[in-house]
């Protein structure tokens, strides 16, 4: 009774009250519910759309970015897009696709600069430091350098041209008297510009530019490169250095740097007495 | 364009003078779309990027403050100049008046306004109702959903910036967004999306909170009930309480949801309603004139309250035994 009295004074009950506010909460909570999730969906990048330099990590970016299309209108070579709507990347995102155009790497890097979030980090100086993704050589079968042909199109045009991509001469087993001009790609100073798999002359080129984590490999923490240890310290950090000794004729012996098969008089491999070969260091 | 659903008593004016608001700001809202579109068709740059954040001429920062809010409550720290555009957007329209934005340069105000004329020209009466403060609870959502998820969740689907980017870098699927909105306001609630839902107005609202710049009815007692202005105007509820002074309420129109698109002033006859400068007090009275109505009031409530002063005074003064002139 008191209720109702409460009611007609004020126009509405408390029961009516809470109840229209938890039906709005709930409507308005499925409405999250439904942006969240299509979001999630739909924040994913495709590994052909690369990010302007300097850009965060996906996640980080995905949050920063406010979508003003800014580095896209700065960007002199009008090679940034802004995503739209039903494209597989996330809508009013900036990227670039390689094959189509590559960054040409501005040493002032003015979409950087015009990024008026951190979704663009303007850390980034050095253009050379950049991250848009990793070339890599995708398809030994289509790449003709590795027919024996000479092409070396990527490794000229790479604005690293030398340290991002070299050319690794190898022997070419058809013709017997032959060079093959292998590319290789140098994780440590590719930046992802994409201009190799722009101006790749296949078809559907053979270099590819992709996000850095789906091709890069890492060596275990624990793993060490011996020679680099020994390097380091300046001598063998374990047992010493024993020359290998073949079994080869009295007074002959083998030399890795290059001497190959020499003559070294009195030093003969394997004294008679076996217990000498075992005293001289133990090693055969 | 316009029929008045009663005739006015006042004779009709030329069609110019009915709708010189409404042409000013078409003028307006499509003026700044024209400086972010036209100039690079010709090589050249006036206003680069969009509504969520532009640079002017290469001087002037704009950023919109409920995505850079939104940005920042994903951890992400902005730019200097985002900063600093989000600020002068800030101040601008905490001068002006926030929904200012709404009615006279966010372009989906060309797709809702359309709507409503094609309401009104069809005669359409259907449609549901929901809650004006729907928008509260959206911009609370938009606000939540970053710092929940750590995306700019409510930029995948928000038309306001949907349209304008569109329309600056290509639009996509993203004309079905405004199609929604449009179809939205025509059939389904009236002036549903503006009013009732954008948590962008909202944001912009809470902005202009406390604006100098109001739309006010300072010669009310001229109205003839024409119902021209609520008809016209995107808000109606704000005009009621200026317009017929209910609970003694000022002729000012201080609710933040007032759009100040001027299109009640064009379209009265009796030219009730006009501009008013100055910060409102609470009852829809500019402060000065609250001062200038009662300058003897206040003097007389200023003596009475010196006089019981002194008399306490002196009351303890005799208490004491001290002798006061």
């Amino acid at each position: 009774m008191a209720i109702d009295m409460q009611s007609k004074r004020n126009g509405v009950g408390r029961r009516d009250f809470l109840t229209g506010l938890a039906r709005t909460a709930a409507g308005v909570g499925l409405i999250g519910l439904g942006l969240g999730l299509y979001s999630r969906r739909a924040a994913s990048l495709p590994a052909w759309a690369l990010r302007p330099p300097g850009a965060l990590p996906e996640d980080d970016f995905d949050g920063a970015c406010i979508r003003c299309g800014l580095c896209v209108r700065d960007c002199p070579f009008d090679m940034l897009h802004l995503a739209r709507l039903g494209q597989d990347i996330p809508t009013g995102t900036p990227y670039f696709i390689a094959r189509e155009a590559g960054c040409e790497m501005c040493e002032d890097i003015p979409c950087v600069k015009a990024c008026p979030t951190q979704a663009l980090d303007h850390g980034l100086t050095d253009i050379n430091d950049a991250d848009m993704g990793l070339a890599i050589v995708s398809d030994q079968d289509a790449c003709i350098a590795f027919q024996g042909l000479r092409c070396e199109v990527c490794f000229n045009i790479c604005p690293i041209r030398g340290e991002a991509i070299s050319l690794d001469y190898q022997r070419n087993q058809r013709s017997g008297k032959h060079a093959l001009f292998i590319p290789v790609v140098h994780a440590d100073h590719c930046t992802g510009c994409g201009k190799c798999e722009e101006a790749c002359i296949l078809e559907e080129a053979a270099i590819k530019v992709l996000p850095r984590h789906l091709i890069q490999g890492k060596l275990g923490e624990h793993y060490r490169l011996g020679w680099e240890q020994r390097q380091r310290a300046g001598g063998a950090l374990v047992t010493p250095d024993a020359e290998h000794r073949y079994n080869l004729p009295e007074g002959m012996r083998y030399d890795h740097g290059g001497e190959g098969l020499i003559e070294a008089p009195g030093d003969a491999p394997f004294p008679s007495d076996p217990l000498d070969t075992l005293n001289r260091g133990g090693s055969l | 364009m316009i029929q008045p659903s009663s005739p006015s008593t006042a004779p009709a004016r030329p069609w110019l003078q009915r709708h010189r608001w409404l042409l000013l700001r078409r003028f307006n809202q499509l003026g700044i779309l024209a400086m972010f579109i036209l100039p690079p068709l010709f090589g050249g740059m006036f206003a680069a990027g969009n509504l969520s954040s532009s640079m002017t001429l290469d001087i002037l920062p704009l950023t919109d403050p409920l995505l850079l809010a939104q940005s920042m409550l994903t951890g992400s720290w902005p730019a200097l100049t985002g900063f600093i555009g989000a600020g002068l957007v800030v101040v601008f329209y905490a001068l002006l008046g926030g929904r200012v934005f709404c009615s006279w340069v966010c372009p989906v105000n060309l797709v809702t306004d359309f709507a409503a004329w094609l309401r009104r020209r069809l005669g359409i009466r259907a449609g549901g109702r929901i809650s004006r403060s729907l928008r509260w609870w959206m911009l609370g959502l938009v606000l939540l959903l970053p710092l929940v998820t750590g995306a700019m969740v409510w930029e995948y689907v928000n038309p306001v910036s949907m349209l304008h980017r569109g329309l600056i870098f290509g639009f996509g699927w993203a004309w079905l967004i405004l199609a929604a909105v449009f179809l939205y306001d025509l059939l389904v609630v009236p002036r549903g999306w503006c009013g009732h839902l954008c948590p962008v107005g909202a944001c912009y609202a809470l902005i202009g909170t406390r604006a100098p710049v109001h739309i006010a009815a300072p010669r009310r007692e001229r109205c003839d009930d024409c119902m021209d202005c609520f008809t016209v105007c995107p808000e109606p509820q704000v005009i009621k309480p200026a317009l017929k002074a209910a609970g003694g309420h000022g002729p000012v129109i201080d609710s933040i949801d007032c759009t100040k698109c001027g299109r009640c002033i064009e379209v009265c006859d009796r030219e009730v309603f006009g501009l008013a400068l100055g910060w409102v007090g609470k009852q829809g009275f500019l402060n000065r004139d609250r001062d200038a109505h009662a300058p003897a009031e206040r003097r007389k409530n200023a003596l009475q309250l010196r006089e019981t002063r002194a008399a306490s005074l002196r009351r303890e003064a005799q208490d004491n035994n001290v002798s006061i002139p």
